[in-house]
């Protein structure tokens, strides 16, 4: 029988891909996928003919027997054909690395991950031993992918150094950025990723445990990684002198910070740790721990298997490589977009993404999940970059790009950061857990027309606090969506104007 | 939804006990009871703790610490509405309004009849086809008043 591919990423689930998978069931061989990340034509699903794949998209169950009537199983069926999915403009600009086998392979086959140029990076790195594969990392520019952009070969170098009884690779799949959804799509789409990535990383600093922290908002990330590393312990590749545990999280926001989720994993409530010490030195049970984002540690399999120059060469400035940058909100065209640093968040949001759903104009941007800046048109020349969006007072995080129209009210954005934060606060400090509590009520009288100019210089002062008082990053940015929402959108801020533009 | 347990002293110890012996065993010990029992409930903290060789005060830290654990058994189905900015964008706000008036409850309360349990997340990985939600744990996107109207008629 003919083989369709139907993806069962959670996205494409949401979109109504198992019941298209069982309308195929018993005309094709259906094999489930991870999602090719091109959101807005999920269910899309690939039929294998003798010149390549063939894609048809948005498929409804309902659309299956016209298609299958029409030469859907020769790739011929005309309508919601898409073509050869690689020249689907969206796909045809990427530069496909760390996402490369994401859409194709079966997740859950050694097989198709082997044939699909899988574990030659760790081959590469078990023949040029440790030191050399730091030294790898180190030259490739690889910064982390959770958000603070601290250079990978640096972190591992440390603990490589660090003595320790015994050392952990802790896996931050925490993800728990709005508009951020790269971890997800890796373990439902490529899993065995992951696992290689673990195991280089062991190898490097001499680790003999893993652990991958995801967070409970992920059931089917969760259910297709366990089933993964069931299958890498049956075929030797887990158990013996480095093994991987996952758990997973329980609704904390604030467990994604790296202490936070070690005492998490730990067993204790997710309090954020003072630094030092650095988790490098004592991390997970007082032992010298790598923490790395699920996207920073599936990048090494491929910087490993083509060599640090290769990866190197991308980027700008001191960004190096690829990002899979996270397209989501009101956008035509949402989905995962990897390339190399530097392309512009007007690029993204316009060219790339389409402009908004609703038809309507883009009015801000929110780059980098709850703590990031609201950027306004006026920012779109922002290159993607580190230092670049940091620079405009902004951060690209963990790379998700929310997109709202104009019907957005920035005074209600400015107070959900407030709520937010006092709801997700760890309450170790005063300037957050007070903080945000005083922000909110604050934001609320300007709301309410009270004291409008007195209570904006107190929101002002509040942030003030807040950035500099705060132990962890939860309350030293949240003033960043608050007061970009006041700087750029001061309108929404005064009931006057606020009206007159609704 | 899945076929939830009352509460029972001896099946909680046997549930405790089968996880217990890993490291760090408090979330895995908590995530295992709220699987079988649909909720932690407070006569489930000091088995809790002498398992783990902490105080009653500490599992009482640790359960309430985190959003997800229920100290009460829900309805017979859980919607888990995502509230977070990319679902904003799309509409989020009012689909949740919808839904609270239609159930006649508010977050993290239970329709009258018990069929229902309406929980706030914050970003469910769903981030391109939002509205998202979880019913039952299986995902739901793009929704709006009518869909959820359909959805609710649906269920039992
Ligand atoms: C409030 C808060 C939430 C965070 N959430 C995440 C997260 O969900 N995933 C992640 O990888 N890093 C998150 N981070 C960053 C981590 O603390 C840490 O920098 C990261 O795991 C290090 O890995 P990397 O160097 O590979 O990026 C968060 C930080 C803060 C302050
Ligand atoms: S800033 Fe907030 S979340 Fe971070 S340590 Fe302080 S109280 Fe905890
Ligand atoms: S913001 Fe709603 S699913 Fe991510």
């Amino acid at each position: 029988m003919t083989r369709v591919f139907v993806p069962r990423d959670a996205a494409a689930l949401a979109m109504g891909a198992e019941a298209v998978a069982k309308a195929l069931a018993e005309h094709a061989d259906v094999v489930r996928t991870g999602s090719r990340g091109l959101f807005w034509l999920e269910p899309m699903i690939e039929v294998e003919t003798p010149e390549g794949r063939i894609a048809y998209g948005p498929v409804e169950a309902a659309d299956v027997p016209g298609l299958l009537a029409d030469g859907l199983l020769t790739g011929t069926a005309r309508r919601l054909r898409l073509g050869v999915p690689e020249q689907i403009p969206f796909l045809a600009r990427q530069t496909r690395l760390t996402f490369a086998r994401c859409g194709i392979v079966d997740p859950l086959s050694l097989g198709d991950y082997r044939a699909h140029g899988g574990f030659e990076g760790l081959e590469k790195a078990r023949a040029m031993g440790p030191a050399a594969i730091v030294e790898t990392v180190l030259a490739s520019g690889l910064r982390g992918r959770g958000g603070a952009g601290f250079p990978t070969g640096i972190k591992w170098k440390t603990v490589a150094e660090a003595k320790g009884d015994r050392k952990y690779i802790v896996c931050n799949a925490d993800e728990g950025d709005s508009g951020t959804y790269a971890d997800r799509m890796m373990m439902e789409g490529d899993p065995f990723s992951l696992v290689e990535g673990m195991i280089i990383a062991g190898l490097a600093v001499g680790a003999t445990k893993g652990y991958v922290y995801t967070r409970s908002e992920y059931p089917h990330a969760i259910d297709t990684f366990d089933k993964a590393l069931d299958i890498a312990r049956r075929a030797g590749l887990l158990g013996g002198d480095f093994d991987i545990e996952q758990r997973s999280g329980a609704g904390a926001y604030v467990c994604g910070e790296e202490t936070s989720l070690l005492e998490s994993l730990e067993g204790k409530r997710g309090q954020v740790r003072a630094k030092p010490p650095l988790p490098a030195h004592k991390g997970l049970f007082g032992q010298p721990t790598v923490i790395n984002n699920l996207v920073t540690l599936t990048s090494l399999p491929c910087i490993l298997r083509d060599g640090a120059e290769h990866y190197q060469a991308l980027g700008m400035g001191r960004s190096r490589g690829t990002m899979p940058i996270q397209l989501a909100g009101n956008l035509k065209y949402a989905g995962l977009f990897e390339a190399g640093f530097g392309v512009t968040l007007g690029e993204l949001v316009n060219d790339i993404g389409g402009g908004t759903r609703s038809g309507r104009p883009i009015r801000a941007v929110q780059v980098g999940g709850p703590l990031g800046a609201y950027f306004p048109p006026a920012l779109f020349d922002t290159p993607f970059d580190y230092e670049a969006f940091a620079a405009r007072d902004g951060l690209i995080g963990h790379g998700g790009v929310v997109v709202f129209d104009d019907t957005v009210d920035m005074a209600h954005q400015a107070r959900f950061a407030m709520e937010f934060c006092a709801a997700e606060s760890c309450g170790k400090c005063t300037p957050c857990r007070i903080g945000s509590v005083r922000g909110l009520e604050t934001v609320d009288k300007i709301l309410a027309e009270r004291d409008v100019d007195a209570n904006l210089e107190l929101l002002r002062d509040l942030c003030h606090t807040m950035k500099f008082g705060s132990l962890c990053a939860l309350g030293g940015f949240i003033p960043y969506p608050v007061l970009s929402a006041m700087n750029f959108f001061p309108e929404d801020f005064r009931q006057a104007t606020r009206l007159a533009a609704a | 939804m899945a076929d939830r347990e009352s509460w029972n002293e001896d099946r909680a110890r046997g549930v405790i006990a089968a996880v217990a012996v890993k490291e760090g065993a408090a979330l895995p010990i908590l995530h295992a009871l709220q699987h079988v029992f649909g909720c932690v409930p407070l006569q489930a903290e000091p088995l809790v703790a002498s398992a783990l060789n902490i105080t009653r005060a500490e599992v009482h830290g640790i359960v309430t610490f985190y959003h997800e654990f229920r100290r009460s058994p829900p309805g017979r189905h859980v919607l888990r509405l995502c509230r977070a900015e990319a679902c904003q964008a799309v509409g989020a706000d009012a689909v949740g309004a919808h839904l609270r008036s239609a159930l006649a409850i508010d977050w993290h309360e239970t329709s009258r009849d018990g069929a229902m349990t309406l929980e706030p997340v914050f970003c469910l990985g769903l981030c391109a086809t939002g509205p998202s939600a979880l019913l039952d744990g299986d995902p739901i996107g793009r929704l709006d008043a009518a869909r959820v109207d359909r959805m609710l008629e649906s269920l039992t």
